[in-house]
C-alpha cells in the first residue's frame, strides 16, 4: 500500500539521532512484545508479510511519532483481534487495570515446549525460498523498470524506484510473493531479482548523493521492459 | 519521563502514548496470551535474553575479524555469507539467507530497509532505534553521504557509494575494510576494532592509538 512507512527518499524528517550507546530493549515490556511474534506467528495469527501489512496501516501521524515495538504491538493487536486472541473491549479493559496498577504484573506461566521450539527457530529461522517450476523473465544484465502503478495492499514495490529503470545484478531464484502472501492467498512463488539504480536517475542532482548506486531486491511482478 | 525514553522517542515531543500505557497495554495483552496458553514467561526470559546476552554486534565482530586474517574464509564469507557464518555458529531468524559486501578503497556500502526496519539479526542482534525511525529510512536512499557525515564518516566523492535496501528476505552487512597498523593483530584484537555502525556501513571501523 502506498503509506507512510514507505519513507525512501522522503524529506522532513530531520537528522539521524543515533546515540552512541542505547539498551537492546529501551523498557521491559519491549522484551515481552519481542516474544509475541513468534509465539502469535506460531499460534497462527499471521505471517512476516501479514504482520507487515498491520503496521502500514498505523495511522500515517502515529506512525511516526510512535515506538517501534508500538508498531508491532499494533499488528499484533490487529490480526490477534480478527484470529479471535484478542476481545478489543477486554484488552482495553485490563490495559485501564494495568495503567492502574502499574507495579502489578502479567501472570506468570511456564511454557516450556515453546522455549523449546524458539531454542530450534532462533538459529535456524523461517526461509522464504520456494522451490517452484516457473522460468524466469528476465536475467543478470537485463535493464528492467519498475511498475508504476498505485497499491492498495501490501508490497514491497517501494515508491522510490517506481517507474525508473534498473539493472539486473542478482537473479535469487523463487520466493515467497509478500503481496500474495500478506493478502492470504498463499506462499505464490515468485522470482526474486536484485536490481541496480543510478542515483542520479532516481533524484537526481542530489549532492548526498553523488556518485552512489542503490540495489533493491524486487519481485517479477513488480517489473517490466524498459 | 526517564532519559533512555527521550532518546528513544523517534519524534523527540510528540510521541502520544507515555512508556506506563504502553507496559500497561504489553501486560494486558501478555496476560490474555498466557491464558490462552499462547505464550509463557519463560518463553519471554529465554528470547530476550538470547538478544541481550547472545546474539548481537560481536558476532558479526568476529566475522569480520576472521575474514582479515584468513583469506580462504574471507572468500567463501563474499561467495556465500550465510554458509560461512554457519562455520562459525552464527545463523538463523531474520538472517536465513545473507550477503556480505566488501569495501574497498574504492567502494563503500551501506544497508537500510526503507520499508520497515530488515537487519541481519544473526549477525547483528536486534536493530538500534535509530536504523528502524523514520529519518534513516528516509535518508539512507537520498542523502547516504550526508546521512554517514552525522555519523563521522566524510567520504571522498571519488570513492562510490553503494546503498542496499533490504525489501525482501535477504539479509546484507558490511565487510569494513581492515585499518592500518593492525599487522600481526590476533582475531580477537582485531574484533575489538569492529563496531555495529561499520557493519552497517554509516560509520567507520575504530583506529588503533597512535
Amino acid at each position: 500500500m502506498d503509506g507512510i512507512h514507505d519513507l525512501g527518499g522522503k524529506q522532513g524528517h530531520g537528522p539521524v539521532v543515533h546515540p552512541d550507546d542505547e539498551p537492546v530493549f529501551g523498557s521491559a515490556w519491549e522484551r515481552s512484545v519481542l516474544t509475541m511474534f513468534p509465539a502469535m506467528a506460531l499460534a497462527g495469527a499471521f505471517n512476516i508479510d501479514q504482520f507487515r501489512h498491520g503496521m502500514e496501516q498505523i495511522p500515517a501521524a502515529e506512525y511516526l511519532t510512535s515506538r517501534y515495538y508500538e508498531h508491532w504491538m499494533h499488528s499484533m493487536i490487529h490480526h490477534g483481534t480478527h484470529a479471535g486472541i484478542f476481545d478489543p473491549e477486554e484488552l482495553e479493559r485490563r490495559t485501564q487495570h494495568y495503567l492502574a496498577h502499574p507495579e502489578e504484573g502479567a501472570p506468570k506461566a511456564s511454557k516450556p515446549e515453546l522455549v523449546e521450539t524458539l531454542k530450534q527457530l532462533i538459529p535456524t529461522g523461517m526461509d522464504a525460498r520456494r522451490e517452484a517450476d516457473i522460468a524466469p523473465a528476465f536475467r543478470v544484465g537485463d535493464r528492467v523498470r519498475v511498475r508504476p502503478d498505485a497499491s492498495t495492499t501490501h508490497t514491497r514495490r517501494a515508491g522510490y524506484v517506481r517507474g525508473h529503470v534498473g539493472e539486473i545484478t542478482h537473479a535469487h531464484g523463487t520466493y515467497v510473493y509478500p503481496d500474495s502472501s500478506a493478502s492470504g492467498l498463499g506462499d505464490d512463488p515468485q522470482h526474486l531479482y536484485t536490481v541496480k539504480f543510478d542515483a542520479a536517475d532516481l533524484w537526481g542532482d542530489e549532492p548526498g548523493a553523488a556518485n552512489t548506486v542503490l540495489h533493491i531486491d524486487l519481485w517479477e511482478p513488480y517489473l517490466t521492459t524498459p | 519521563m526517564t532519559s533512555t525514553q527521550q532518546k528513544i522517542q523517534p519524534v523527540e515531543g510528540l510521541a502520544k502514548h507515555s512508556d506506563e500505557e504502553l507496559a500497561a497495554r504489553a501486560k494486558a495483552m501478555e496476560s490474555i496470551l498466557v491464558e490462552k496458553g499462547i505464550i509463557g514467561t519463560d518463553a519471554i526470559d529465554y528470547m530476550s535474553s538470547v538478544y541481550e546476552n547472545e546474539v548481537g554486534p560481536q558476532l558479526g565482530a568476529q566475522v569480520v575479524a576472521k575474514a582479515w586474517t584468513d583469506p580462504e574464509f574471507k572468500a567463501r564469507l563474499l561467495a556465500d555469507a550465510t554458509e560461512a557464518c554457519k562455520e562459525l555458529g552464527f545463523s538463523g531468524m531474520q538472517g536465513e539467507e545473507m550477503t556480505a559486501l566488501e569495501n574497498t578503497p574504492d567502494v563503500h556500502h551501506l544497508v537500510v530497509c526503507t520499508l520497515c526496519s530488515c537487519y541481519p539479526w544473526p549477525v547483528l542482534g536486534l536493530p538500534p532505534n535509530w536504523y528502524k525511525y523514520p529519518a534513516y529510512r528516509a535518508r539512507a536512499v537520498r542523502d547516504p553521504r550526508g546521512v554517514m557525515k552525522e555519523f563521522g564518516l566524510d567520504l571522498p566523492e571519488s570513492v562510490e557509494v553503494r546503498v542496499w535496501d533490504s525489501s525482501a528476505e535477504l539479509r546484507y552487512f558490511v565487510l569494513p575494510m581492515r585499518p592500518e597498523g593492525t599487522e600481526g593483530w590476533t582475531e580477537e584484537q582485531l574484533a575489538g576494532l569492529v563496531t555495529r555502525d561499520s557493519m552497517i556501513g554509516v560509520g567507520d571501523v575504530r583506529h588503533p592509538e597512535g
